[in-house]
């Protein structure tokens, strides 16, 4: 090749010079840089779950979870937020359950495109964007105050339940809308009127995903804290609560109590707690799994 | 934000004509379901407007808004929102720089490089990060990073309660968000443009950098903006992390007092529910909600015009 310099391919080849070694490097970097990210974060992750593993693991005990909230920390136990949290959560699942579907069911299966229509599809978007405090203060007028229920875990129960709906309508429309047509189209050939076909065809087929959506909103419920301030979960409960007399707490809120002091010891108790509403979630998590691999087992299209 | 596309295929409606009245009832009753969230909607506005106007016949408006000095509980009362907007917007600022790049880059790798083993290990690290309760990254701010991170560094200058802790937790809130949008928006960009770049010759990186990357970069601003919204509603972390201080600076190593957080405090004390201190709660609320809202709206605006383009 080099015994002939003149030809015009050479001389091209010569002008371009792509450099890609070079060029493949800094992609290489990049792609460093990438992994490194998401390494951060990972350990990020790590470290927090480290940290109150450390510090609450030591306060775990038998005691702690049948307890009553203490003065003393060595004492102090969590047994009226353990069951709050779980009261809250079941009752908000139970409210949120019905009238997500419902809502879900009708914007995908009736609605026509009319502006009342696309005003209610923005809205459940913009729903999901409002900070969770709002919410609060809506149950604050609303629940406490106007329809008088007072600062009862029915109140709160109220409350989470409007914040978690629009991520309950938002996933259960996915699922429903992840039922192909044929299925519609199957059951109004058999002669089946709209709900029929709902019942009958759509529902059993989306039920996986729905109740997917569902559990997973109830495991957001019991890590909800700041909205449940301004109704009144109080701090310092050593009876259980009861859904709508006296007053109620939740674990998040315990772990804010007890964290805001400073001494080691009452930090360390709102670690253990921390421990307690982790495991809760992860349950539900688990649960929802189990859910999702049980319910879509007979279905394939 | 999934803005909820419509169609209406000919095989949703039934073949009958006559509709019985159970089917029209049922329809009724789950149109109701639907409306809840209007309901909610127009219910949040007219409580946050009926109690600030009364909040504002005894503070003017204009005082509220442009006023420096917050002192809700020590005379002389001031109520100038200022310091709380400038202390929300501090911690904001500080998530976002901790949160684009590493949310950008997770997005990159997951849209671009994750084979879907990767993926499938990466993805619920995000998710599981997402997931944590945000009062528990208070308790990390509190308990790890401002102690173990933050002090040796800055030594005794850093307080307990600090911007710069509430600022790095909450950007670990927003990454994943920032993340998964973003990764949905570098996916809608069609396969043709990138491989109409890999036959000029470009390199993997060039691809990402100078075609994918601009062409989602509408879709990962809105994913921006809407993580910025979530930042600046932001409760538990901040008020734990940066603590009830509000005054107006904007040095990372102090405590400042957000909007969110100076709810708290009134909601937590036993400040008496008509007094001044209690009205102005929710003068403050409906500022947060006002900015938070227009963020939303924005980031649903562009990603709306970002689908229109790629559909």
């Amino acid at each position: 090749m080099s015994a002939t310099p003149a030809s015009p391919a050479a001389a091209g080849e010569a002008l371009f010079d792509p450099r890609l070694a070079r060029r493949k490097l800094t992609g290489t970097i990049f792609l460093g840089a990438c992994l490194a990210a998401i390494a951060v974060l990972l350990i990020a992750l790590i470290l927090l779950l480290m940290d109150v593993l450390t510090k609450g693991v030591p306060y775990l005990d038998l005691d702690f979870l049948t307890g009553v909230p203490s003065r003393i920390p060595a004492r102090a136990g969590i047994l009226p937020a353990l069951v709050g949290s779980i009261e809250i959560a079941l009752i908000v699942g139970l409210l949120a359950f019905p009238i997500g579907i419902a809502a879900a069911i009708y914007l995908t299966e009736y609605a026509r495109d009319t502006f009342l229509t696309r005003l209610l599809r923005t809205n459940i978007s913009n729903l999901a964007g409002v900070p969770s405090i709002i919410y609060g203060i809506f149950g604050l007028a609303v629940f406490v105050r106007a329809l008088q229920l007072g600062y009862s875990l029915l109140a709160g129960a109220l409350t989470l339940a409007l914040l978690i709906l629009p991520v309950v309508i938002i996933a259960s429309m996915e699922a429903l809308r992840a039922v192909p047509d044929s299925q519609r189209e199957g059951a109004y050939a058999l002669g089946a009127t709209r709900w029929q076909m709902i019942r009958g065809a759509i529902l059993p087929s989306s039920a996986s995903g729905v109740m997917t959506g569902i559990i997973l909103a109830m495991s957001r419920a019991i890590g909800e804290t700041a909205p449940l301030i301004l109704v009144g979960a109080v701090t310092f409960v050593t009876f259980l609560p009861t859904p709508l007399e006296g007053g109620y707490t939740v674990l998040p809120i315990q772990v804010y109590q007890w964290a805001t002091r400073p001494q080691q010891d009452f930090q360390a108790i709102a670690a253990a707690t921390i421990i307690v509403v982790l495991v809760l979630m992860l349950l539900l998590n688990l649960l929802a799994l189990v859910v999702r691999a049980r319910l879509s087992r007979h279905i394939s299209w | 934000m999934r803005t909820v596309s419509n169609e209406m295929t000919a095989a949703r409606r039934p073949l009958t004509r006559r509709v019985p009245a159970s089917e029209r009832l049922i329809e009724v009753l789950l149109f109701l379901a639907a409306a809840v969230g209007v309901v909610t909607t127009i219910g949040i506005v007219l409580v946050l407007l009926a109690q600030a106007l009364d909040f504002f016949r005894e503070v003017s408006p204009i005082a509220f808004l442009t006023g420096t000095v917050w002192s809700a509980s020590i005379e002389p009362l001031q109520f100038g929102i200022i310091p709380l907007v400038v202390g929300t917007l501090d911690i904001a600022v500080i998530a976002l720089v901790v949160a684009i790049p590493f949310g950008l880059l997770a997005a990159v790798y997951l849209a671009e490089y994750a084979s879907m083993r990767t993926r499938n290990v990466v993805k619920p690290v995000l998710e599981t990060i997402a997931g944590i309760p945000t009062i528990v990254l208070g308790f990390f701010a509190l308990n790890f990073v401002t102690p173990r991170l933050l002090k040796p560094l800055f030594g005794s200058d850093i307080g307990t309660f600090n911007v710069l802790s509430a600022g790095i937790v909450v950007g670990l809130l927003i990454t994943p968000l920032i993340a998964s949008l973003s990764e949905d928006a570098l996916r809608a960009v069609p396969r043709g443009l990138r491989e109409g770049a890999f036959a000029m010759g470009a390199t993997k990186w060039e691809v990402v950098r100078k075609v994918a990357f601009p062409a989602a970069l509408s879709g990962i601003m809105a994913s921006i903006i809407l993580a910025m919204s979530r930042a600046m509603g932001e409760t538990m972390a901040v008020v734990l992390a940066a603590g009830m201080n509000p005054q107006l600076s904007l040095d990372p190593r102090q405590s400042v007092e957000t909007m969110t957080a100076f709810i708290v405090q009134i909601s937590t004390g036993d400040t008496p529910q008509n007094s001044i201190q209690f009205k102005s709660l929710f003068a403050v609320a409906l500022v947060l909600f006002s900015i938070t809202l227009m963020l939303n709206l924005i980031s649903n605006r562009i990603v709306a015009r970002f689908r229109n383009r790629y559909s």
